[in-house]
């Protein structure tokens, strides 16, 4: 079966509640048949208004919506057949977990007999055999959810949409849920369209991630990538912990570039930088810098230890470096037999290759 | 097992349950103390007025008291023949001791009220005995009936009999146009002057649609109220609760301002000549007068119940309804109304027991196809001074809503209700 890269189109959305502020602008995006997509970013990006105008529950203020082909911003929501899972998962209270899942199914009108069949096998799905005839009041929040995938997969929707699903369980509950969730959209192959604010969820679960912040897609890309090539300081900031220095460009060549700070001078990768005399944020992972490399380095310096944070698996050692106080440093315990101390002057290199001269901040 | 049984003690070795009792006594007791106001002011204002209602409903010592000897000297009698000359003479020395108190005459009423044409020999006897015409050496069963022809018939004698008991149910059979017949068996009044049961199936009737009507007109308002954004659902609730800020009796007046002959709906009807000049419809002083102004009073007792149930139902399932495949009616019946169910049972529940003793309005506005069970009350309250057919009345109307309150408890559940 070849598979649709562009099952879901967004063609030049527009979003105003109020005609004065746009809340999504010009938004581009396709989404493959059976991807696992996650828009992430802080509330009021614009991420859940996406999704609600996918859903049909808003009209896009100008542009087109496609599934599949076919434009949808016409179409009432009833007859998009797109399953959803909402945040505070959206079970009928009144209902028994069998006829919450029941229906889909009975509006639907399908036969008694299939509807048993499909309930049966999307509780075996999430694992909730002989719940049937429970209320939701009844089950635990873990529960609940569950039965809301359920609920969202058991018509066979094409689409399946998640609305924060994981913000109301603690975090172990969560955590589990995310594999359970992936492991649910590996194995039925639907295509998943996922809003969250929580990074970590993000990484955990999708093939690819698009990054909203002030009404547009900041970065779309596989998780790695988001991560190890964030295109701007907003995306740095954003996904996983940051260092950054802000300077001047002083000479640029090919995808290299050299930053000037107040008081030193640090080798970079040139990625939204073009000139020389171009402000700049420099961004560096706190895990690619390291305490005295035994390798040679191309950016080295020495800095004073401010704080050692101990976190069981690995050390956080903030240092003083380059007038940057809150230079952060991650130490594995393992191999770390360094006697790190407040006050100490240390050595800390890094590659030009990890730091990243984006626009700045 | 051993550590179940055994006694837990404290540190101090007394035993924990006992501790524990001792230590919650107080704050029981503080408990007490702070609701026994209320419990008292309930009992003074609710329980007791009902049991004195009740008493007063029942009531029929007056005759009992005023007739000591007849009803003891009736003990003996079958009730089919003339009583014995035992029965005459008690009769006679009790009537001649309220004959000194001047009080035979409450006796006549009472007794006309149990079988007509009491009033007239009672009085004839009275005057026979006042000009010493008995003479107590001779039969005075012979003399008594000789007063008047109807000191002869037995029936007389029986309804007399029949007052003997402190206690009676015949006012609740009145209430129901019913009566003890002669032989002591329950009879329908003439068809023609059944009034109290066309009273109670018209307040049923006109309780029934003023909660329908209030429900079909408060269920699109209450639900408007949920889902506005807040500041143009506080100005509709504002609007909602004003005519609640407003005297009762302003507003039914108002409604008679507007719905009279001459008044602002039929002005409005002609102008737009819906109908002629020369034809307004009358729409007070009967049933529409009453559904129209009960329906706006008792409108807010069913949108505050249904509002604060709307607001709790979150907005997701009807759109979880939609996204599921159900059409925005399927969701709203499926999803929207079953949970709505215990707000419709308390707004319902209240306008209709509100609506079925409703008193001012349909005395008002009602005329005489409008008015209800209660105006009747008040009509025996007020006017023919019959308390205990009134509190006889009363107490039916209780039950009733009792009845139905039993009723809706097995349909619907009292758990269900919410009323805020």
């Amino acid at each position: 079966m070849s598979k649709n890269p562009e099952f879901v189109k967004f063609d030049k959305v527009d979003k105003s509640y109020d005609g004065k502020v746009l809340v999504v602008k010009d938004l581009q995006l396709d989404i493959a048949e059976g991807e696992f997509i996650t828009m992430l970013g802080p509330s009021g990006s614009g991420k859940t208004t996406c999704l609600m105008m996918l859903a049909g529950f808003e009209t896009p203020t100008n542009g087109e919506i496609l599934l599949d082909g076919n434009i949808i911003s016409n179409i009432p929501p009833h007859k998009r057949g797109i399953g959803m899972v909402f945040q505070n998962y959206a079970l009928f209270p009144h209902m028994t977990v069998y006829e919450n899942l029941a229906f889909p199914l009975r509006v639907r009108k399908i036969e008694k007999d299939e509807i048993d069949k499909k309930v049966d096998k999307a509780l075996s799905m999430v694992s909730l055999n002989g719940f049937e005839t429970r209320m939701p009041g009844q089950l635990s929040g873990g529960q609940q959810q569950r039965v809301a995938v359920a609920r969202a997969l058991v018509f066979d929707p094409a689409v399946v949409l998640m609305d924060e699903p994981l913000g109301a369980l603690d975090k172990n509950l969560r955590e589990s849920m995310q594999y359970e969730i992936k492991h649910i959209h590996e194995s039925i192959g639907v295509t998943v369209v996922y809003v969250t604010h929580d990074q970590s969820e993000a990484l955990t679960m999708s093939n690819r991630i698009a990054v909203f912040n002030d009404g547009k897609v900041q970065q779309l890309s596989n998780p790695a990538e988001l991560y190890e090539k964030p295109v701007n300081s907003f995306v740095a900031e954003f996904i996983g912990e940051n260092n950054t220095f802000n300077g001047e460009v002083s000479d640029i060549s090919g995808d290299k570039c050299k930053v000037k700070l107040s008081n030193a001078e640090i080798l970079s990768n040139a990625i939204s930088v073009k000139s020389k005399g171009e402000k700049t944020t420099v961004s560096l992972r706190p895990e690619r810098a390291l305490i005295d490399p035994s390798e040679k380095m191309d950016n080295m310096f020495s800095g004073k230890i401010e704080e050692v944070i101990y976190h069981g698996d690995h050390t956080r050692v903030r240092v003083n470096l380059l007038g940057n106080p809150e230079f952060i440093l991650k130490v594995p315990n393992s191999t770390s037999n360094l006697e790190l101390k407040v006050n100490q002057d240390i050595k800390i290199g890094w590659n030009s290759y990890d730091a990243r001269a984006l626009d700045p901040k | 097992m051993s550590s179940e049984t055994k006694q837990i003690l404290t540190t101090d070795g007394i035993p924990l349950e006992v501790s524990l009792k001792k230590a919650e006594k107080k704050n029981k007791i503080k408990a007490f103390l702070l609701v026994a106001p209320l419990l008292i002011f309930l009992f003074i204002t609710y329980v007791f007025p009902i049991g004195e209602m009740f008493t007063r409903s029942v009531d029929d010592k007056m005759i009992t008291n005023m007739l000591p000897k007849t009803f003891k000297a009736m003990e003996k009698w079958d009730g089919k023949e003339l009583p014995s000359e035992e029965v005459f003479a008690g009769f006679y020395s009790d009537y001649k001791v309220l004959i000194e108190n001047q009080t035979q005459g409450k006796l006549g009423q009472r007794l006309n009220k149990e079988k007509n044409g009491f009033n007239s020999i009672t009085k004839k006897l009275m005057r026979q005995i006042k000009r010493n015409k008995i003479d107590e050496s001779q039969s005075i069963k012979e003399q008594i009936m000789k007063v008047h022809k109807r000191w002869r018939d037995v029936e007389y004698w029986q309804a007399i009999k029949r007052t003997a008991p402190p206690y009676t149910m015949a006012k609740y059979l009145k209430g129901m146009d019913m009566y003890f017949a002669a032989d002591g068996s329950i009879a329908q009044v003439d068809e023609d002057r059944r009034i109290h049961r066309i009273l109670w199936l018209r307040t049923l009737e006109i309780a029934l649609f003023v909660t329908i009507f209030c429900f079909l007109m408060g269920y699109p308002i209450a639900h408007l109220l949920a889902t506005l954004p807040m500041k143009y659902s506080n100005l509709l609730m504002i609007c909602v609760l004003l005519p609640f800020w407003t005297s009762l009796l302003v507003r039914t007046a108002s409604w008679m301002i507007l719905l009279q002959q001459q008044g602002v709906v039929n002005d409005f009807f002609v102008m737009i000549g819906l109908v002629a000049d020369d034809n307004r419809p009358e729409m007070m002083y009967n049933k529409v007068g009453t559904y129209v102004a009960m329906t706006q009073i008792l409108l807010p007792f069913m949108v505050l119940p249904l509002y604060s149930v709307m607001k709790t139902i979150s907005p997701s399932l009807m759109r979880a309804g939609k996204s599921l495949g159900g059409t925005p009616f399927v969701a709203f019946w499926k999803v929207y109304f079953p949970l709505t169910i215990p707000g419709i049972g308390a707004g319902c529940l209240l306008v209709f027991i509100l609506a079925i003793g409703y008193y001012i309005t349909p005395a008002l506005v009602g005329g005489a196809s409008g008015t209800l069970i209660s105006n009747q009350i008040a009509y025996h309250m007020k006017t023919t001074l019959d308390w205990s057919f009134a509190s006889a009345m009363g107490l039916m109307l209780l039950s009733g809503v009792l009845v139905i309150y039993w009723i809706y408890n097995k349909l619907v559940g009292v758990d269900n209700i919410k009323l805020g």
